[in-house]
């Protein structure tokens, strides 16, 4: 009995619209397709509207989890075109912030991948202890999900003896943790009988369709911008690039439980070596013309943006271009004859992030059904063209 | 007198009033259980300890709007939630709990009841796949499809872990079952292992993880449940609660040595041990991730099925050895 299945736009198991239509054979997935475009905003068009300052707070909203990497990724663009080289204590805390925030976000997974494979005492557990990091960000920096610690040229907040001492105790308290969540996935025999060997994808195939972050590294396939273009810190840092070889989901959990305990030691490791100093530089308001591509590692991978200026104080372009975009290719190759009970595992496997990766919308003619992809700047064309003809608006009256 | 306590049989114990009161005393327990398992609170909120909050859910249902789907075949649809609530209801009555004469078998109590009992408890599986195909919706149909693939796999095992108990007291009937038992209490221990199997059987039926297949909501929505809503969904729930309760009974009055010691004694019996088994269905919910549904036909037909007739050969080898 062949029928194909909607999962999405609204599904429980996502928790942001997306529709993927499985064409299933009885319980197996002969054929995956996913359509995007449910919750476009508009944010790289905003951003050409905004100063400098301004956008860093704008693109930080581009996501709820990973919004300081949004940040940063956009901040340290923007210094390179100022050509502005922020004070040591500053890096310090951004990449701290950095850190702490790929280990809430490797806890949010882990959670949402118990809970997608039925564990839901997993998911109770681990998102118990994801609190302890949630309180340490809002320690540093006021705020728990958009921290706002970022700013041209720097940091906003600086660090004090007493907040050190929590943040070490807080993640010696997680390390233990973590590595009783690595033992619990990847000896459970229920769980890993669920997730053993669900969503193959070979060394070849992360690498033809361009996976990255931990969907790749989960392939044996050792990406990481940290590592392989060693940005701010992170070349006096020493961490090694958690891989599996296991190419499935279980090697997705084992990369990121790995990646937390290297996160661990980066934490320790600059808080240790944080020097004295200022915390920022003060930044002009304008750049000067020209364009830059920043990369940054993600926790769901390499994040880019492109940032184009014009010499005025605002940007003339911004291209964000997400980690989770990155990793679709991979995904429909993932779902393909998986079972049906795999779907939610395996989409959650690549961490997706579907509002930072919503950059085009889907148009859907409602009386032929045909379905076309268009960009922004299509759509306005297309705008200014239906409206060519249009009688010219009169100017407005005021009644008194 | 005998006409006033069949009354009380069928309306207040074991009957309709008591089942609705302790399977939502039950589903409060397993609730609590299985929160406090995973580091959290439970209900807490409504009546002492949230002792209420099961009743508080089903009396919000049957105020919620009804809605039966257009394509739905409209008149299976409504029946089925209140036809299952008979079933297990039903079963529930020939518990062995007190309206007993071991003597004289009477309409609660007779020779093969166990196996009505077993019969009466597989309908509401039957009843929920075709509560699922009647509603037409495609997640439904998936539930409906993988109601009756596990139903292959673990109504063999139970059946067979269930009977050997009885082949050992030679008896099909559960009051003669629990008396001989409670004769001989040594001679629970050779059932332990069938005793397991039934746990994990019964966790199958009762569709709780890791057996949450039918309706894994991360999957496919509401599964068998996804069109039902309001009363007819609060009839369903309540048909689950007391099956729990039912089916735990069963196990109490086959493996754990009955009720014995008329009404009141033997009522703390009941709660007793239906709460130990309810104890241990929650603890396997706590401690394990929901499996697929080829994984459940292949540990009931690999490991389930191999032991529970290993079970049956243990008491068969026992019986002659005790003769």
């Amino acid at each position: 009995m062949k029928f194909q299945i909607p999962i999405g736009p609204q599904h429980p198991a996502l928790k942001e619209p997306i529709s993927l239509r499985m064409t299933v054979d009885g319980e197996i997935i002969t054929d995956a397709d996913i359509r995007l475009g449910y919750n476009h905003r508009g944010v790289e068009k905003v951003a050409e509207a905004k100063n400098w300052i301004q956008n860093i707070y704008l693109v930080e909203r581009i996501c709820g989890i990973c919004s300081h990497s949004h940040s940063t990724c956009y901040v340290q663009g923007v210094e390179k075109l100022m050509e502005l080289a922020p004070p040591k204590r500053g890096m310090y805390i951004r990449y701290l912030v950095s850190e702490l925030e790929r280990v809430h976000s490797h806890l949010l997974w882990l959670g949402v991948a118990g809970h997608e494979a039925g564990f839901d005492s997993f998911f109770m557990y681990v998102w118990r202890d994801r609190e302890i990091v949630m309180d340490l960000l809002e320690l540093i920096s006021g705020n728990r999900v958009h921290y706002a610690i970022n700013t041209v040229g720097g940091v906003r907040r600086d660090l004090d003896e007493g907040q050190k001492a929590k943040i070490l105790e807080g993640v010696a308290t997680l390390r233990k943790r973590s590595e009783y969540y690595l033992h619990i996935g990847a000896n459970e025999p229920s769980f890993v009988a669920r997730i053993a060997g669900v969503g193959f994808l070979s060394l070849e195939k992360a690498i033809a369709l361009c996976a990255v972050g931990p969907t790749a590294r989960a392939s044996g396939w050792p990406r990481d911008v940290r590592k392989e273009d060693p940005y701010a810190v992170y070349d006096e840092m020493d961490f090694e690039v958690g891989t599996a070889d296991s190419c499935d989901v279980l090697g997705r959990v084992v990369v990121r439980v790995k990646e937390l305990l290297e996160s661990y030691k980066i934490c320790e490791q600059i808080l240790h070596k944080l020097p004295p100093g200022d915390i920022a530089v003060k930044a002009p308001r304008k750049a000067k013309p020209g364009e830059v591509v920043s990369r940054y590692e993600a926790p769901r991978g390499e994040n880019i943006h492109y940032i184009k200026s014009n010499g005025t104080d605002k940007p003339e372009r911004l291209k964000v271009r997400a980690p989770t975009l990155g990793n679709y290719p991979a995904t429909v190759e993932m779902l393909k004859s998986g079972f049906i009970a795999d779907i939610p595992l395996i989409f959650a496997s690549i961490d997706p992030c579907i509002c930072c990766a919503e950059r085009a919308v889907s148009l859907v003619n409602i009386r032929s059904g045909e379905e076309t992809i268009v960009r922004l700047s299509d759509l306005r064309r297309r705008s200014i063209e239906q409206h060519k003809n249009a009688p010219p608006k009169r100017n407005a009256v005021w009644p008194f | 007198m005998a006409v006033l306590r069949t009354l009380l049989y069928l309306v207040v114990y074991p009957g309709l009033l008591f089942l609705f009161v302790y399977s939502t005393f039950c589903e409060w327990f397993d609730r609590k259980v299985y929160a406090r398992l995973q580091n959290r609170m439970g209900p807490t909120h409504t009546g002492r300890f949230g002792l209420l909050q099961p009743i508080a859910d089903f009396v919000k249902l049957l105020a919620k709007e009804d809605i039966v789907p257009e394509a739905a075949d409209k008149r299976l649809f409504s029946l089925l939630p209140v036809f299952g609530l008979a079933v297990v209801s039903t079963a529930g009555l020939l518990l062995p709990v007190w309206n007993i004469d071991l003597a004289a078998p009477g309409m609660t109590s007779f020779s093969g009841d166990i196996i009505v009992i077993l019969y009466l408890l597989s309908l509401p599986t039957l009843i929920l796949f075709l509560a699922a195909w009647s509603s037409t919706n495609l997640f439904s149909t998936i539930g409906g499809a993988r109601v009756l693939t596990m139903l292959f796999g673990y109504e063999v095992p139970l059946f067979l872990a269930v009977l050997s108990p009885a082949i050992l007291a030679n008896s099909w009937r559960l009051a003669e079952i629990a008396a001989f038992y409670q004769k001989k209490p040594l001679l629970i221990l050779p059932n332990l292992l069938g005793f397991v199997i039934a746990l994990i059987a019964v966790q199958a039926k009762l569709e709780r993880t890791p057996f949450d297949i039918p309706h894994a909501e991360t999957e496919i929505v509401g599964g068998t449940f996804t069109e039902y809503s309001g009363k007819k969904l609060a009839f369903f729930r309540l048909m689950m609660d007391i099956e729990l309760v039912v089916a735990s009974g069963l196990l109490a009055a086959v493996f754990l040595g009955g009720f014995p010691g008329g009404p009141i004694i033997g009522f703390v019996h009941f709660v007793i041990k239906t709460l130990f088994i309810i104890f241990l269905l929650a603890l396997l919910r706590a401690l394990t991730s929901r499996i697929r549904v080829d994984q459940v036909v292949r540990l009931a037909w690999k490991y389930l099925a191999p032991l529970a007739v290993l079970q049956l050969l243990i008491v068969i080898l026992l019986k002659g050895f005790l003769k």
